[in-house]
């Protein structure tokens, strides 16, 4: 499991209805099951798909890029999207769109201000390459990086309130992740709902 | 509705159709009813103790009973969904028992047009009554009965047999534990009734159909019919499907300067035989019958006009697929089905899968169909005999 599934699962109540947007193998929505969470995954990879069927997680084919106006305002509890934010054509747009159909939502996304990411780019001069960035700059799914301090502008502007905000960052960096979040968190889970 | 897949490997093998015959009056949508009738059907699999593995399949508008499997060694097709109904296929015949009949009204062995009305002694025609979505449901459900089968594992049917399995989630709620619509819709779209019409017309002005009593008169409205079935085999593929497989290629003819020689392109001689050889072998009267059941269908019509209240009533999960380049049963429609499941809190799954092969594409072989399918069904009968073994201890 990953970790930032583990506290979005503690993030959720039991029995709420959710909507999880690129929802991937369907992993986090089968843990969710077992605390009586339901809801669909929305997917576009045929792959993912055919894995989250298999599980008998439900999941719908559909281009998020596209909106969600198929979906009522407030018709779910919460709405949550991991590490796909980047993805999206326009992440600020998407984001209003969870806001309007869910009461709250969850958001995680990697932070391109981790000094990995600085030193990278600051010091060989290209753009960063990582374990957990592993696309070349040309061929990437991620074509909206920001920083944690950039989503938050983003939240301001937008009228967005951030109930949590969590970070998760790699190996022995758990003491200045709290001091410099934007400096050593790799991941950001973020709580929000609508002012 | 079009071609099957003439593939073999991992068939059930040789299948023989059996009859079950009804007395008691079924009372149908219009207000009439049968006093007697027979569906002609084939099962593959077995049963299991608890009955709870049963998969009825729903045929649409052309099909019949005849869904998988030979029926003879020397058979040159097997059944119309062979390439998944089998052995380790989507729906795996060693896991689950299939049912699978050819539908009230229909050409194939069960009543229909064609039969004998017992009040005049003399063959329905045309008289035989019309017949709406939901009587198909109804008299499945007996056929259920009569087979021991109180809840179906999963009602399953691509188009006009979509519809059936999604009636069946809505008045026997209790009866489905999976409802499973591949190319369907919850109504026609205008379009869709005008192709229908085209196609009935076709037949009704053939001087042969004698407002449908051609059989009395000895007469087979041969070209009407093969003119419907060329008018709806056009709607069932794309266009691009059409480029790829015939272009403009010529079966004979060409078009050599100072040459005067008839032309006749690849899918003229193609849908001429697709047309005449369908009027060898289906009813006229059916094909009016079975084409105004799917313009009547209206899945919410009795639901205030509101697919999510329709679908409130539905106990079962489901499946939605459609293919992206089906325009009769655009994926648009499947969309819709899956957001008004939604909507109204049901579980479902739905996936669009690419293909170039039209409306055809649900009888089709297809990797991810058949991934997509196969997965959801595997889920379902692990949970089938997770439960039976638990019900065994």
């Amino acid at each position: 499991m990953r970790s930032d599934l583990d506290i979005i699962s503690t993030w959720i109540k039991p029995d709420s209805r959710v909507l999880d947007l690129a929802c991937g193998d369907g992993e986090l929505l089968e843990k969710l099951q077992q605390h009586n969470i339901s809801g669909y995954g929305l997917e576009i990879d045929p792959e993912q798909i055919s894995r989250c069927i298999a599980k008998g997680v439900n999941v719908v084919e559909q281009n998020l890029d596209r909106g969600l106006g198929n979906f009522a305002d407030n018709s779910f509890d919460t709405v949550i999207m991991t590490q796909a934010l980047q993805t999206m054509r326009f992440p600020h747009l998407v984001l209003q769109e969870m806001l309007r159909v869910g009461r709250d939502c969850i958001v995680t996304f990697p932070n391109f201000g981790h000094w990995r990411a600085r030193w990278h780019l600051a010091f060989s001069g290209r753009m960063p390459v990582s374990d957990l960035l592993p696309y070349q700059w040309y061929d990437t799914p991620n074509i909206h990086f920001c920083t944690f301090k950039d989503f938050e502008v983003l939240c301001r502007e937008l009228g967005i309130e951030i109930i949590e905000r969590r970070v998760t960052t790699q190996g022995s960096a758990n003491a200045l992740k709290q001091k410099l979040p934007n400096l050593f968190g790799v991941t950001a889970i973020y709580h929000l709902r609508k002012r | 509705m079009a071609e099957a897949s003439t593939s073999s490997d991992n068939s059930i093998g040789i299948v023989k159709p059996q009859t079950a015959e009804f007395d008691e009056p079924l009372s149908l949508a219009n207000g009439r009813s049968l006093a007697r009738y027979q569906l002609l059907y084939e099962t593959y699999g077995t049963l299991n103790k608890d009955a709870s593995n049963g998969v009825l399949i729903c045929h649409a508008l052309s099909g019949n009973h005849h869904a998988a499997g030979l029926h003879s060694y020397d058979d040159p097709k097997p059944g119309w969904w062979d390439a998944y109904i089998g052995p380790g296929k989507a729906i795996d015949t060693n896991r689950f028992f299939v049912v699978s009949l050819n539908n009230l009204g229909g050409c194939d062995g069960s009543t229909g047009p064609t039969s004998i009305n017992p009040a005049s002694g003399e063959v329905w025609g045309p008289d035989f009554p019309s017949l709406r979505v939901r009587d198909w449901v109804h008299s499945q459900a007996r056929l259920a009965d009569r087979l021991g089968i109180a809840r179906w594992a999963a009602v399953v049917g691509g188009s006009l047999g979509g519809m059936q399995a999604m009636r069946w989630a809505l008045e026997y709620p209790e009866r489905v534990n999976r409802c499973v619509a591949i190319a369907s819709a919850m109504k026609l779209t205008a379009q869709n009734i005008a192709f229908n019409e085209t196609a009935r017309q076709a037949i009704s002005r053939d001087p042969e159909f004698k407002d449908g009593h051609y059989q009395r008169s000895d007469t087979v409205p041969r070209s009407g019919l093969s003119v419907a079935r060329m008018i709806g085999h056009i709607t069932y593929l794309s266009g691009d499907g059409m480029g790829e497989k015939f272009g403009r290629q010529l079966r004979s003819g060409s078009f050599t300067q100072g040459q005067d020689e008839p032309v006749e392109f690849q899918v003229q001689s193609y849908l001429r035989y697709q047309g005449e050889r369908f009027s060898d072998s289906f009813d006229a009267n059916t094909y009016i019958l079975m084409t105004r059941a799917l313009d009547y269908f209206d899945l919410a019509r009795e639901y205030q006009n509101d697919p999510v209240k329709a679908f409130s009533h539905a106990q079962c999960k489901f499946l939605v697929v459609s293919f992206t380049s089906d325009w009769r049963f655009a994926p648009a429609r499947s969309r819709e089905i899956a957001d008004a499941l939604m909507a109204a809190n049901k579980e479902v799954s739905y996936a669009e899968i690419e293909s170039d092969a039209g409306h055809d594409a649900f009888l089709l072989p297809n990797m991810r169909y058949q991934a997509v399918f196969g997965n959801y069904m595997a889920k379902l009968a692990d949970e089938i005999e997770t439960g039976e073994q638990e019900a065994g201890n």
